[in-house]
């Protein structure tokens, strides 16, 4: 058994660690009073590579792997949730099926913008009415003339309406096979007639992450612009999900890292009864839980991305992973905002945010109670 | 163009520092390279771009310096030479100017940018002396730069603004953090400076002896400054003005 990371790993680490304290921490609290999408530092993100870090170098990537992408996500989220999902998203959700499913073209033509970090892409699966029902999608395209035509509506989609996203690979039900739909994935281009990029929810955290409503109104887009086989988009998401369980794990142990390191320095230095705060049990003891449950969950999450880079099968794994870190995390927020008491409820300090930002790592890329049910399935074999 | 950047390894200064007989205690887990550095090394790495040729990193320091160039070279910077040598543990500044300039020498180089100050020993003066000993002209505290085939003009930073300074090539120029946005290391970059050139050299290898790495001045003391005082406080009645005036006249500030 080797835990260790590599020396390169660690050292690129310390850089996304230095970045995120020197670019993204002085900002991220006016970004969550403004909700506004910091382009400039998402391109700064793009220029440190981080886009590209899982993807071969012909397609602009770094030629590193996933392990090393959920160690920038990690410290990302240490510093800020809404920058962390805004690189989760787009790799996990906007590179990762070109990658994975588009034809050579398709790559050169849709990969390579995104893995360079020039733009962002979105997946939209999620719909008014199928969230944790995926399969019930409603939207549809049908081909004529060469072209599929969409109507439907996506909700909560990430990275559509900023200015750099380039498209969204939705998916869609494209025929029937016997009894279920057939459900295949089509990419659609930013700017496309017909395609309404809405406007953006107001959320109870990931302020500065770009979440939207997508409408689809006799979308016309070219049938190459089929992603993967047609009739395999619902087992394609599901193997993109796998690997997104484990990147949003990535994320949930960097915040509940930013909500222990942030409280370690807070009991320290705060003093009530002529002491630190830190000296009494109680809240040393909430610091010592915090600790243990974020190294586990990083035990989990890191061994999900060792056999996701080793091609093996991870899927109850990666509901582990992403159960586990999720849960701990708003946790981790709760008591980091106890710690530091009425100050933790005042939006200057940063663990009011990481409460807010919390919550949506236990619902967003499958519920917990999704997360049990798969690991359920994998488990009982129905 | 080949660029020689000067780069120093410190203990990470966002870390409580501790003096030992003196001397700053190197041993601690946390170093890195003198953030003052990192805007050398884009510097550099700019005008290779502009004009080709390579950028060649040089440190001296205990082996773990090693770890110094690695990060130059992770930004970008084509090849390092480490001086090491267990004779120059507590080599000071001109100890220090003698092994830069003889492992500079050992190439071709047109141009040598250092930062203007250590941010550990700070004494500013290492640069200088090594134009000196190699004879090259030298401008300092490079605002901005703008280079051409034969020579390179300057914004030196001055108290009042700036003056404008050209000199001709080879030179050694010091840089300012006003002059650049220095670049974070990529993965890719971090991969490729693994199989990046480096040498190690001992003080022999330079052709250099051990009284060329003898000290010549030594800290006999290092005190902390002394506590502020509570100062002095004047009651506004009116005059409250005039008496500060004249403090500050008395103190020579005004
Ligand atoms: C900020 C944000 C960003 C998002 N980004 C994207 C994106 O980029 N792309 C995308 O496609 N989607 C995205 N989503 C959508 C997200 O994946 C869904 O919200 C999530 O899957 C849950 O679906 P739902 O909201 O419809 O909830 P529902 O499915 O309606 O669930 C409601 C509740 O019922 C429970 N529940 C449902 N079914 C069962 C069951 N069978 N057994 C037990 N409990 C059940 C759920 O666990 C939950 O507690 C995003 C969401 C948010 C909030
Ligand atoms: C074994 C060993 C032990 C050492 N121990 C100490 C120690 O305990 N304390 C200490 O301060 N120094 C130590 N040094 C380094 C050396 O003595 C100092 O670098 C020297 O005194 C320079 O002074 P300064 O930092 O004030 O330079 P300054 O003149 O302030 O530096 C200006 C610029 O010169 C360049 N420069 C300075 N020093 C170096 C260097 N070493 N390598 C490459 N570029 C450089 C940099 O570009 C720097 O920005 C050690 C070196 C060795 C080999």
């Amino acid at each position: 058994m080797d835990f260790s990371f590599t020396p390169e790993q660690n050292e690129f680490r310390r850089t996304v660690r230095d970045f995120a304290e020197k670019v993204i921490a002085p900002r991220a609290e006016e970004m969550d009073e403004t909700e506004e999408f910091p382009e400039d530092i998402v391109r700064q993100m793009g220029g440190l590579g981080l886009f590209g870090l899982p993807f071969p170098e012909e397609y602009g990537g770094a030629g590193a792997d996933f392990t090393t992408l959920c160690i920038a996500i990690e410290e990302l989220a240490r510093v800020d949730s809404s920058m962390a999902i805004t690189l989760e998203a787009g790799v996990g959700l906007g590179a990762m099926p070109i990658f994975l499913f588009g034809s050579e073209d398709q790559k050169q033509k849709w990969l390579v913008p995104l893995a360079r970090g020039e733009h962002l892409a979105g997946f939209g699966l999620t719909e008014p009415g199928a969230g944790s029902d995926a399969g019930g999608t409603q939207t549809k395209a049908r081909v004529e003339n060469g072209a599929w035509i969409i109507d439907g509506s996506k909700s909560f989609i990430t990275n559509v309406g900023t200015p750099m996203s380039l498209f969204v690979t939705i998916t869609a039900v494209t025929g029937k096979n016997g009894n279920t739909q057939e459900i295949s994935n089509i990419i659609v281009p930013v700017g496309t007639p017909g395609f309404t990029v809405g406007k953006k929810y107001k959320k109870m955290g990931w302020h500065a992450s770009d979440t939207r409503e997508l409408a689809f109104d006799g979308v016309r887009v070219p049938e190459e612009n089929l992603l993967g086989a047609k009739g395999e988009g619902f087992k394609n998401f599901l193997t993109i999900l796998d690997g997104g369980r484990v990147a949003i794990g990535a994320l949930a142990v960097g915040l509940a890292q930013g909500c222990l390191d942030q409280s370690i320095a807070y009991a320290k230095e705060r003093k009530q009864f002529g002491r630190p705060i830190g000296e009494f049990q109680a809240v040393a003891f909430k610091l010592a839980d915090i600790a243990t449950n974020t190294e586990l969950a990083r035990l989990a999450v890191y061994r999900g991305a060792w056999m996701a880079d080793r091609g093996m099968p991870f899927k109850k794994e990666a509901s582990m992973a992403k159960l586990f870190a999720s849960e701990i995390a708003v946790t981790a927020a709760r008591e980091a905002v106890q710690i530091h008491g009425g100050y933790g409820f005042i939006n200057e300090f940063p663990v009011s945010r990481f409460y807010r930002d919390s919550k949506v790592l236990e619902i967003g890329e499958g519920t917990s109670e999704v997360q049990r049910m798969l690991i359920a399935r994998e488990l009982l074999g129905f | 163009m080949n660029v020689v950047v000067l780069v120093k390894q410190i203990p990470d200064p966002a870390n409580p520092y501790e003096l030992v007989d003196g001397r700053l205690k190197r041993g601690v887990a946390q170093k890195v390279m003198d953030p003052g550095d990192e805007y050398g090394v884009e510097a550099a790495l700019r005008l290779v771009d502009q004009f080709g040729g390579e950028v060649n990193v040089i440190s001296m320091g205990p082996a773990a310096a090693m770890e110094a160039i690695r990060r130059a070279l992770s930004m970008g910077a084509h090849k390092g030479v480490l001086v090491t040598d267990d004779a120059l543990g507590g080599a000071d500044a001109l100890a220090t100017a003698r092994v830069l300039a003889a492992a500079i020498k050992r190439s071709e180089f047109d141009l040598v940018i250092a930062g203007v100050e250590s941010t550990d020993g700070s004494t500013g003066v290492v640069p200088q002396m090594v134009a000196e000993l190699l004879g090259v002209p030298q401008s300092t505290f490079a605002k901005e730069i703008e280079a051409k085939d034969s020579s390179l003009t300057i914004k030196r930073q001055t108290a009042a603004g700036y003056d404008m300074v050209e000199c001709p090539l080879p030179a050694v120029i010091t840089v300012t953090a006003g002059v650049n946005e220095p670049r974070y290391p990529t993965f890719k970059g971090i991969m490729q400076a693994k199989s990046k050139p480096v040498d190690t050299v001992s003080l022999g290898d330079l052709g250099l002896g051990g009284d060329d790495a003898k000290p010549t001045q030594s800290v006999d003391a290092v005190n902390p400054a002394p506590e502020r005082g509570a100062g002095e406080k004047f009651e506004d009645d009116g005059t409250g003005a005039a008496k500060v005036a004249d403090l500050l006249k008395q103190l020579k500030v005004i």
